[in-house]
């Protein structure tokens, strides 16, 4: 449903998105990775025809965002929920909305509903609302034409942990229903509970992608010893790529198998052995986009 | 906030055909009339413009000598200032998708873009039709206030005066809008709109050079010819050149620029 080939995207010398290629299929929600500026927004605004690319194209549903005659019945787009007149309600926002796609008004008041915004939050200015009460807003708008791809810029920004599991809920049902859900996030442990398929991005390049599972299978063992120090020099000696964990472990680019006949070889006692998991694909996340990070800053 | 109901979205897949069709301009027009009046600055600066065509005609009221309170007279003075806000009111309407950022909103659901832009001219030049008809009930209110209270109140009035305020308003609003298409940014086309008058008199006082052009192209000078029955060919002419610099070329430039500008 949302084909992406070879996007790119340069600022003058800065290449805020380079050589980008990705596929998001119906039934499936594509986690979009990557730490701040790494060319998320800039991608998903390229797919919007917001961004013209300097090379590649997108296409949405078989065709050009741009020719889309009536897009907002095809694709629901949140690309910054702070982007609303501070002036309008959030009902008057979403009946303008309304009344540009041809949606019947009665959908306003539904999609208000599904959002948990009341009827007293959509009497209120959107500029007197909390990023949470935005983030739903904006859900509504999205979901209001009942569209078939979902395109979510960071819309966990600002929702209390209530708010993102209900959102992984919705969106999780909405993808098992047939749609296509891509939703951006620079937060692993907020993607992983509800995606299928990981991009991860870093730099403007897509560093891994792929099923969320084979990416997990693909991230190396957990090993734990009573001396860790030891451990580690033992890994060195064996030649196993070993990085240190977030949480004291070492993650080990190799099978549970070989890193056990390491440490038994060397005589250490292991307290954990096994393989990654979400841990691992944490460790990838950080050290796939490590440097990244730091370009942010001077941007 | 924090509900956790069970969430029932409509069913991605169960709507039979998506709408295929674009929405209309009509549609369109439609929407950007209502953004015109549904936040509470659009809704004031209407408020506003009424309010002084209706101040306009009390002073009348009481300024004026009792044989000349006419029709014409309580209908031609309210033009002036009506047209000097009616420009922000075309300037808003254009930026205020880029100040307050609703045109990520409004390009995700209408990505051709100058269906947009001319939904938004359609919409302002409506509005300065309508400030038309606010200055005829507000001065046929005035003539009747006028009869009743010892005035003239006399329904005279040169229908040649219609098709000109029209004009002039529709220029006026346009003249705004073009400005901000072109710049994009409220403050500044608001200022730049408001000094150019300003600057061109002062130009025109300081350099001799000049006071020929500025009969061409002083829209302030040119529009004025318009609050009057007779319109002149050569006032014609002036009219049509500085519109054409002043509206024309703004509008064009500046919708190429909303085409192309990257939205974020």
């Amino acid at each position: 449903m949302i084909h992406v080939d070879h996007l790119t995207k340069r600022y003058g010398p800065h290449t805020a998105v380079d050589d980008v290629t990705f596929r998001c299929e119906p039934g499936t929600v594509t986690g979009f990775l990557g730490p701040n500026g790494a060319g998320k927004s800039t991608t998903m605004r390229m797919i919007c025809g917001m961004t013209p690319p300097s090379s590649g194209a997108a296409t949405v549903a078989g065709r050009p965002y741009r020719q889309l005659p009536n897009p907002g019945r095809e694709i629901g787009v949140l690309l910054d929920a702070s982007a609303q007149h501070a002036g309008r309600t959030g009902r008057e926002t979403l009946t303008l909305a309304a009344r540009t796609m041809g949606v019947d008004r009665g959908q306003v008041a539904a999609k208000l509903d599904l959002v948990g915004l009341n009827a007293t939050a959509a009497r209120r200015r959107v500029g007197a609302y909390s990023l949470g009460m935005r983030q739903r807003l904006g859900l509504a708008l999205a979901l209001l034409g009942d569209p078939r791809v979902l395109i979510l810029d960071e819309p966990a920004n600002g929702l209390d942990p209530e708010g993102i599991y209900w959102m992984r809920g919705l969106l999780r049902d909405y993808a098992d229903r047939g749609g296509t859900v891509l939703l951006s996030s620079h937060l692993l442990r907020e993607v992983e509970a509800v995606a299928d398929r990981l991009v991860v991005i870093g730099g403007g390049r897509v560093v891994a992608q792929g099923g969320k599972d084979e990416l997990l299978a693909g991230a190396g063992t957990l090993v734990r010893a009573r001396d860790q120090h030891a451990l580690r020099l033992t890994l060195d000696r064996a030649a196993l790529p070993a990085t240190a964990g977030t949480d004291g472990g070492f993650v080990v680019r190799a099978e549970p198998a070989a890193v056990g006949q390491a440490a038994a070889d060397a005589g250490l006692v292991l307290t954990e052995l096994r393989p990654a998991g979400t841990g691992g694909l944490e460790q990838l996340f950080l050290t796939l986009t490590a440097g990244a990070s730091t370009k942010e800053a001077v941007r | 906030m924090t509900t956790a109901t069970a969430p029932t979205p409509t069913a991605a897949h169960a709507r039979p055909e998506p709408a295929a069709t674009s929405p209309s301009l009509a549609r369109l027009t439609q929407v950007e009339l209502r953004k015109l009046a549904d936040t509470r600055a659009g809704r004031w600066l209407l408020i506003t413009i009424g309010l002084i065509a209706v101040a306009i005609v009390v002073v009348q009221l009481f300024v004026t000598d009792a044989a000349e309170q006419t029709f014409s007279a309580f209908f031609e003075p309210s033009l002036l200032p009506v047209g000097l806000l009616l420009p922000v009111l075309g300037i808003l309407s254009i930026t205020s998708e880029w100040s307050q950022r609703t045109a990520l909103t409004t390009f995700a659901l209408v990505p051709r873009r100058e269906r947009v832009i001319v939904a938004k001219l359609t919409a302002v030049v409506l509005a300065a039709l309508g400030s038309v008809l606010v200055s005829l009930v507000v001065a046929a209110a005035g003539t009747l206030a006028a009869k009743a209270t010892g005035g003239a109140g006399a329904w005279t009035f040169d229908w040649r005066m219609l098709p000109h305020a029209a004009v002039f308003q529709v220029g006026s609003v346009l003249l705004g809008a073009g400005f901000g298409l072109l710049l994009l940014n409220t403050p500044l086309a608001i200022v730049t709109y408001l000094l150019l008058p300003t600057v061109w008199s002062v130009l025109a006082a300081m350099i001799e050079g000049l006071r020929g052009p500025a009969r061409w192209l002083d829209t302030s000078y040119t529009m004025g010819a318009l609050l009057g029955p007779d319109v002149t060919a050569g006032q014609w002419a002036r009219l049509g050149v500085s519109l054409v610099v002043w509206v024309l070329l703004p509008l064009v430039a500046g919708l190429f620029r909303t085409l192309r500008r990257e939205v974020s």
